[in-house]
């Protein structure tokens, strides 16, 4: 699976999409699309995300970025692209 | 591209819904096992099951991992295991054999300690069901079922009579545990082949050698989407059901190409029950009550359930590519803390969830009873579950626990998925002349349709 959904949601503040996109570039994960709004007072952004080039696997990539988000105080997950396509297209 | 607010609802679902897939149900056929000697036929179960169902486990993890959905249970059902044994007995062994594998593999539940006995018995099924309540005694992860009843053939009444007994021993030998042994054993009328959920599943003979069935959930999540068209007419009730229904089943038959795919295994069906779990805000009582009954049991509770069961499936039929299974909302009393409220206060009773059984599936689920219910009692209830299911060409089953040494008010507590149940009381009216005649009620008329 190389297609993955990377959802950041937590308080708005500096430097979240540099810093989300900062550590996808060192784990070689290119973004392929980006959308962001403020959502009820809350900063949520998702992020298209290429995985076949990844210097890691899903799981720890998904560590990666929990980590991360603990570190900047926000909630970030990264899914299969394919569980939204499912339950949102037909 | 996704949208972000289609990625929330979808974590919304998890996070505060409950949505789950409830079970990756592995199908795996166990005929080439068959041997001279009883040793021979279980190392060959032992080493076909590891062999197949090695990774299940892992696999369902790394899927949940990905798509960010949790993989609750995962089983695995195997063939009939009356018929393995019908030259060697020796059922309870394959059973402890079953419940080893279940161990090593790390899977929740093994299903298909079962028979096949709607038309007749063999002497050697007659056996088999005299073995159940040891088997069920002395294994922990091994599930019973056995077909009593079917549309094309009609009811065995003798395996009826026999099946109320083979309760009552279970729940004799299980006592020191609210006699939990009877939460692992149905009888079913037209048991079905690739049924992913426990107690019931088995693989049957017509199946491939390895099949991968998948189970969905997600009463909670009905309920929110119902609480966004309060007081809206009911066509908008089941059109809501629908496109939720929908969403949830394409979670399922995602999972199954996936789980198939790496497991090497042939994809099954999707079953599209409604399958509660006694955590608030995962019950299926409460979206009746949502849909407008005041507490669950009292009318109206009937022609909701109907309404429901129905637009489960329209809604998730055009999600999946095979539906199967037992593909309805499912009413376990001890597993759904709205069943478990109203049985408690007495609003829902026997009668009741007897008429609910006719327009869902999958029976009389998970309802503790008191200790002294005779077997006559208890075979006819089996009776009537199967005459329901048998007229109206659909599955029925019966889970009753006769919890010994409790009577009506006490309350019966297994634990984890299977709950607890307060006791409710039966009409102890005697149907013994009934269940002596034994015999076979003929199959209906409309079984004649060739």
């Amino acid at each position: 699976m190389k297609k993955a959904i990377v959802s950041v949601i937590g308080t708005d503040k500096k430097g979240i999409i540099a810093r989300v996109s900062g550590l996808l570039y060192e784990l070689g994960i290119n973004v392929e699309d980006i959308s962001q709004t403020i959502m009820q007072q809350y900063f949520t952004m998702i992020m298209l995300v290429d995985l076949s080039e990844s210097k890691k696997d899903f799981c720890a990539v998904c560590e990666e970025l929990e980590t991360l988000g603990k570190e900047i105080g926000v909630d970030i997950r990264m899914q299969s692209e394919q569980i939204f396509t499912a339950m949102h297209r037909i | 591209m996704i949208q972000i607010n289609e990625v929330i609802e979808t974590n919304k679902m998890v996070s505060a819904e409950h949505l789950d897939v409830r079970t990756v149900t592995m199908g795996i056929s166990l005929l080439d096992c068959i041997a001279d000697d009883v040793d021979t036929l279980c190392e060959r179960i032992h080493d076909k099951i590891i062999s197949k169902a090695k990774n299940l486990v892992p696999v369902c993890e790394q899927i949940a991992a990905e798509i960010g959905i949790p993989i609750v249970n995962k089983r695995i059902s195997v063939t009939p295991v009356s018929l393995l044994t019908a030259r060697t007995g020796g059922a309870v062994k394959v059973a402890e054999t079953l419940d080893r594998c279940a161990d090593e593999i790390g899977v929740d539940f093994v299903g298909g300690y079962s028979a096949l006995v709607q038309k007749g018995m063999t002497e050697y099924e007659r056996e088999f069901l005299l073995t159940i309540p040891e088997a069920l005694t002395k294994t922990r992860k091994v599930c019973s079922s056995v077909n009593v009843g079917s549309t094309k053939a009609g009811i065995n009444m003798d395996a009826v009579a026999l099946m109320g007994k083979v309760i009552k021993k279970t729940a004799e030998m299980t006592a020191e545990s609210d006699s939990i042994g009877c939460a692992k054993l149905v009888v079913f009328a037209n048991a079905v082949d690739d049924n992913p959920f426990m107690a019931g599943a088995f693989h049957g003979v017509g199946e491939a050698d390895c099949v991968i069935n998948v189970g969905v959930s997600g009463p909670g999540v009905v309920e929110t989407a119902l609480k966004q068209v309060k007081g809206a007419d009911l066509t908008v009730v089941a059109e809501t059901v629908k496109k939720i229904a929908y969403k949830i089943t394409r979670v399922g038959q995602l999972v199954a190409q996936e789980a198939s795919r790496r497991l090497n295994a042939n994809f099954g069906i999707i079953d599209l029950s409604l399958a509660p779990t006694p955590v608030k805000g995962d019950s299926v009582a409460r979206i009746l009550e949502e849909i407008g009954v005041d507490t669950v049991g009292g009318y109206g509770t009937t022609a909701c359930l109907a309404l429901l069961n129905d637009a489960v499936k329209k809604g998730g039929i055009m999600a999946s590519s095979h539906v199967g299974g037992l593909s309805g909302a499912f009413i376990p009393v001890s597993e759904d803390i709205g069943m478990i409220e109203s049985a408690a206060k007495g609003i829902l009773k026997l009668e009741k969830l007897e008429a609910m059984t006719a327009i869902c599936s999958v029976g009389l689920d998970m309802i503790a009873i008191p200790g002294d219910t005779t077997s006559d009692v208890i075979s006819a209830m089996i009776a009537d579950e199967c005459a329901i299911g048998v007229i109206n060409n659909k599955t029925t089953a019966v889970r009753v626990i006769p919890v010994c040494g409790k009577k009506e008010g006490d309350v019966a507590r297994f634990g984890g998925l299977l709950g607890e149940a307060p006791i409710i009381p039966v009409n102890n009216t005697s149907p013994a002349r009934f269940i002596a005649r034994g015999g076979r009620i003929p199959a209906p008329v409309w079984a004649n349709k060739n």
